[in-house]
């Protein structure tokens, strides 16, 4: 127990003994000393209950009045409840001086034993019609705790609207009253208060709302502005025109304040109204709009709070009409704000602009901006997304790679901006070189001066590991759109023995390109294909992948890694003799509706599936490898038909597998609405005496085919046939060939790991035709 | 409500410090002393609302201050107090001391803690304003004090009689 910083542990003791003293001077010694020397944790408090009880019906009012505000600021809730009566008597009372001490004592004890409210109500019947300011202020403190707590009392309290727009009324009126008069406005803590009860009651109900109209615009209008006390009894008024349903003249009124507060020298005055407009732009946005000027103006000020506001403020305004207008005075406001609102405005500016842009040019501008000026302060899932933005604006290829390259030989201390440039200069380096620009003049870069660049950075000490990825895999990009290939092999091969594990495992598998595989080389590090936009700021889905082979937008987001050309063991693979390759989607989805589903694999119908090089959206070797070499692919699997479209209910179910008490079977059902797509839901069953954990199921189909895996029901396949696990697949179908499929069993039985594999193909012919 | 009221001078050293909800000692400390780097940053003519301090908690709460010569008001309050009212607030409460002190300084608040504890004490109560009209305070005050002076007075004379 400190006080001020200093131990007081001798005191607890002391402190009770001067309160039970009959001496007042020992009294208050004694109720301070307890105030700020106990609390609810020390279990010596509850002695004190007694004393407190005691001088609650003591005769001189003082010594109630210290009881009662000791009781208010540390009473317990077991000393509430013992108390709770007592209290409630002096409530009654017509002293005022105690009147207004056992309201404030009132709320203390409803806050800590919210049960006992019901106990105060009869006392607060005549409270307001008291005449006393101070009692006055504090019935309507309790009146206001009691209508927050609980939605019965509210709708109680509604009939005593008009008698406070009648108290309210009076103190407007009323003339000089030097008793409440602070700067020439007779008792504003109190119309500051009730304003704020009528707030409470009025805010979901017509009547009442309507009761307070008048009273609103009179306050409103007559209140003088020149102090700070006519400032607060008008921003109370305003806050609550703005929560209760009052009329739309009401509510221009209301915001025209609001304007005229911006304009005022007093910063606290335009503080509070940044903050009360930021509360009201989602409502009534429009009339917000008006007094945009102003806003932006506040960016300019030098005070951090006024300019923090301001910010939130501009980017709530942000629409269409107003948007480069709008991005101008908030990229001025990027360069020269403090780092801490930096990656704030970044984010705000990149949705902002994502929202409004007026063109694609404008967008990549006012990005590369951001960029350049902040870069270091913004957010990772920028770049993905920027990146996402720049293959699907496919005529600013030239133009942005050009304005990046430029960037680039500047400066390359932001990460966030090196790495877009690398990526788009792996991309569409063959644009750079060949100097075509529409947009700009072009500039004449040499195949040298690119690689020269991407080299630096690799070398660069500024770059993160991050960088020093993308920089390798852009260079290796580069071997297939630029001429002189030694140079890059000489790089790659240099970095297989890089200290870094992620760089050293690139080169070598790049190496291996070059070296095994060069056949594959090109069709892999092909230009991306215009990804799929999902949502700006959803989080992105999880996905497992089987290495190079995910033809499925979402995770079109992390390009770098899934360029990888080769991948780490892929489980599927070992299903699937030799290097054959099958597109197999195993993905797992947040549970999306069906629809959603459908979207991915009209997506994936849009792919080519039977044949050329086409642009899959992941440099997948398999539809590349089948372009030149369809034999390659479908070794070890033969024409191997998929699920087709079903004909509906009336598909019999089938046993797909049944072993070692594990059986599968398959149930089929006709997808909605795209006729290729066949819904196979799985049940795995187990009657053997163990639980099976660790329930894993794959599945493989050829390359003509594309399959999707949902999650599972989950991993534990209960013994004896007491549940099943369900697993949905859907196998998209378009040339309706015979399904075949191999499934992958794992799973772990009686602690020790079994695998399995199967072929199925006795589906039923309804299942693919 | 009102969570905390604190006075400390330019040097960050504490003269009041009354919290009207529970925290360790501390915690207490630290958000002394948190809230005294915050405030002290501040320059004159930039407003009076502060966000932040982590340890009073959460977004809700802003620390209003006022500084006086060499000392800083600072009430930490949350979102159901209005923050102009509050500003009127402290400029009562320092009028009211003036009239109990005749000028007050920080003298006055080292050597008689516990007169300014009182008459806070007859101004908020339990984090909630109970009184606003100054010389009602000052009243009730007064004759506090004058019991108090009564009782000293009987038992010195009672001592006497012996």
């Amino acid at each position: 127990m400190h006080m001020l910083g200093y131990p007081a542990h001798f005191g607890q003791l002391e402190c009770l003994k001067l309160i039970a003293s009959q001496k007042f001077t020992d009294k208050r010694i004694g109720y301070l000393g307890a105030m700020l020397l106990l609390d609810e944790r020390q279990d010596v408090h509850l002695l004190m209950t007694n004393c407190i009880k005691n001088d609650l019906n003591h005769s001189t009012q003082y010594v109630q009045g210290l009881a009662l505000c000791t009781l208010g600021c540390m009473g317990s809730s077991e000393m509430c409840r013992d108390l709770a009566g007592e209290v409630e008597k002096l409530l009654k009372t017509s002293n005022s001086y105690l009147r207004k001490k056992a309201a404030l004592c009132a709320v203390h004890v409803i806050r800590k034993v919210p049960e006992l409210m019901e106990m105060f109500l009869p006392a607060t019947k005549n409270l307001l019609s008291e005449k006393n300011h101070g009692v006055l202020h504090t019935s309507v403190v309790l009146l206001t705790e009691m209508c927050e707590r609980s939605p019965d009392m509210l709708a109680h309290f509604r009939k005593l609207v008009p008698q406070l727009v009648r108290i309210l009324k009076n103190l407007i009126m009323s003339g000089y009253s030097p008793e409440h008069d602070v700067s020439g406005i007779s008792d504003p803590f109190l119309q500051v208060r009730i304003l704020r009860l009528l707030r409470i009651l009025g805010r979901s109900d017509d009547d009442s709302s309507e009761a307070m109209n008048d009273i609103l615009a009179q306050v409103a209008t007559n209140t003088e502005t020149s102090k700070n006390v006519g400032n607060a009894i008008l921003y109370e008024t305003v806050l609550t025109i703005m929560d209760i349903k009052s009329e739309s003249g009401l509510r221009v009124l209301a915001i025209n304040i609001l304007g005229r507060f911006l304009l005022n020298n007093d910063k606290n005055i335009r503080y509070v109204a940044l903050t009360s407009l930021l509360k009201t732009v989602q409502t009534d946005h429009n009339a917000v709009q008006r007094h945009r000027s102003t806003i932006v103006d506040c960016l300019k000020d030098l005070d951090v709070s006024i300019k923090r506001r301001a910010m939130e403020l501009s980017f709530a305004l942000v629409n269409g009409n107003n948007v480069r207008g709008m991005m101008k005075e908030l990229l001025y406001f990027l360069d020269s704000c403090d780092p801490e609102f930096k990656a704030d405005c970044a984010s705000g500016v990149f949705l902002s602009a994502e929202k409004y842009a007026p063109s694609k040019r404008w967008h990549i501008d006012t990005i590369m901006r951001v960029l350049t000026t902040a870069g270091s302060y913004v957010r990772d899932d920028s770049v993905p997304n920027l990146i996402q933005l720049i293959t699907n604006s496919v005529e600013m290829h030239a133009y942005t790679v050009q304005r990046l390259y430029k960037a680039l030989l500047d400066d390359i201390s932001q990460q966030p901006l090196v790495q877009v440039a690398s990526w788009c200069i792996g991309e569409y380096g063959d644009l750079l070189v060949s100097g075509q620009c529409e947009e700009e003049e072009p500039i004449q870069v040499t195949e040298d001066e690119v690689l020269d660049v991407l080299e630096g950075l690799l070398a660069s000490n500024l770059s993160t590991p991050v960088t020093r990825g993308y920089s390798l895999t852009a260079i290796m990009k580069l071997s297939t759109r630029f001429s002189g290939v030694n140079r890059i092999k000489k790089v790659v091969s240099i970095y297989g023995s890089s200290i870094d594990v992620e760089l050293q495992q690139r080169a070598v598998e790049y190496n291996a390109l070059f070296k095994k595989y060069d056949h594959m080389r090109p069709a892999l590090l092909e230009r991306m294909p215009i990804m799929e936009k999902t949502a700006t700021n959803g989080p992105t889905e999880i996905v497992q992948t089987n290495g190079e082979m995910e033809p499925s937008a979402v995770e079109a987001k992390h390009p770098p890694p899934v360029s990888q050309p080769t991948s780490p063991a892929n489980d599927l693979l070992d299903l699937l003799s030799g290097n054959d390759v099958v597109p197999v989607i195993q993905t797992t989805l947040p549970s999306k509706p069906a629809s959603a589903g459908g979207d991915l694999l009209e997506l994936l119908g849009d792919i080519s599936l039977g044949g050329g090089p086409a642009p899959t959206p992941a440099p997948a070797p398999a539809p590349a490898v089948s372009s030149t070499q369809p034999a390659f692919l479908l070794d070890g699997l033969t024409s191997q038909p998929l699920f087709n479209d079903i004909a509906p209910a009336g598909i019999p179910p089938m046993t797909a597998y049944n072993k070692n008490g594990l059986k599968i079977d398959f149930t089929f059902e006709r997808a909605n609405p795209n006729p290729n797509i066949a819904v196979i839901t799985i049940h795995a069953s187990n009657s053997t005496e163990a639980d099976m954990t660790d329930f894993v199921f794959q599945a493989a189909v050829p390359k003509t085919f594309q399959l999707q895996l949902l999650s599972p029901s989950s991993n534990i396949v209960p013994a004896l046939n007491q549940g099943s696990v369900t697993q949905v697949i859907r196998v998209l179908n378009p040339q309706k060939q015979q399904l075949r499929m191999r499934i992958k069993l794992t799973y772990t039985l009686k602690g020790s790991p079994v695998q399995d594999l199967a072929e199925v193909n006795n589906f039923p012919p309804q299942s693919w035709q | 409500m009102i969570k905390a009221i604190l006075i400390f001078n330019n040097h960050g050293k504490p003269r009041l410090s009354k919290f009207y909800e529970h925290y360790t000692e501390d915690t207490e400390q630290q958000i002394i002393r948190e809230t005294f780097h915050l405030v002290s940053k501040r320059d004159e003519n930039v407003c009076n609302f502060l966000e932040g301090g982590m340890l009073i908690g959460g977004s809700d709460y802003k620390l209003i201050y006022r500084h006086y010569a060499t000392l800083y008001f600072v009430f930490c309050v949350d979102s159901s107090e209005s923050e102009l009212g509050i500003l009127d607030l402290i400029q009562v409460f320092v009028e009211t001391l003036d009239k109990c002190f005749e000028n007050v300084c920080e003298l006055d608040l080292i050597f008689h803690v516990d007169k300014v504890h009182n008459i806070l004490a007859e101004m908020v109560m339990g984090g909630m304003v109970l009184e606003t009209n100054m010389n009602e305070i000052i009243t009730q005050v007064d004759a506090q004090n004058k019991m108090e002076k009564s009782e000293t007075f009987i038992f010195q004379s009672t001592r006497q009689d012996r």
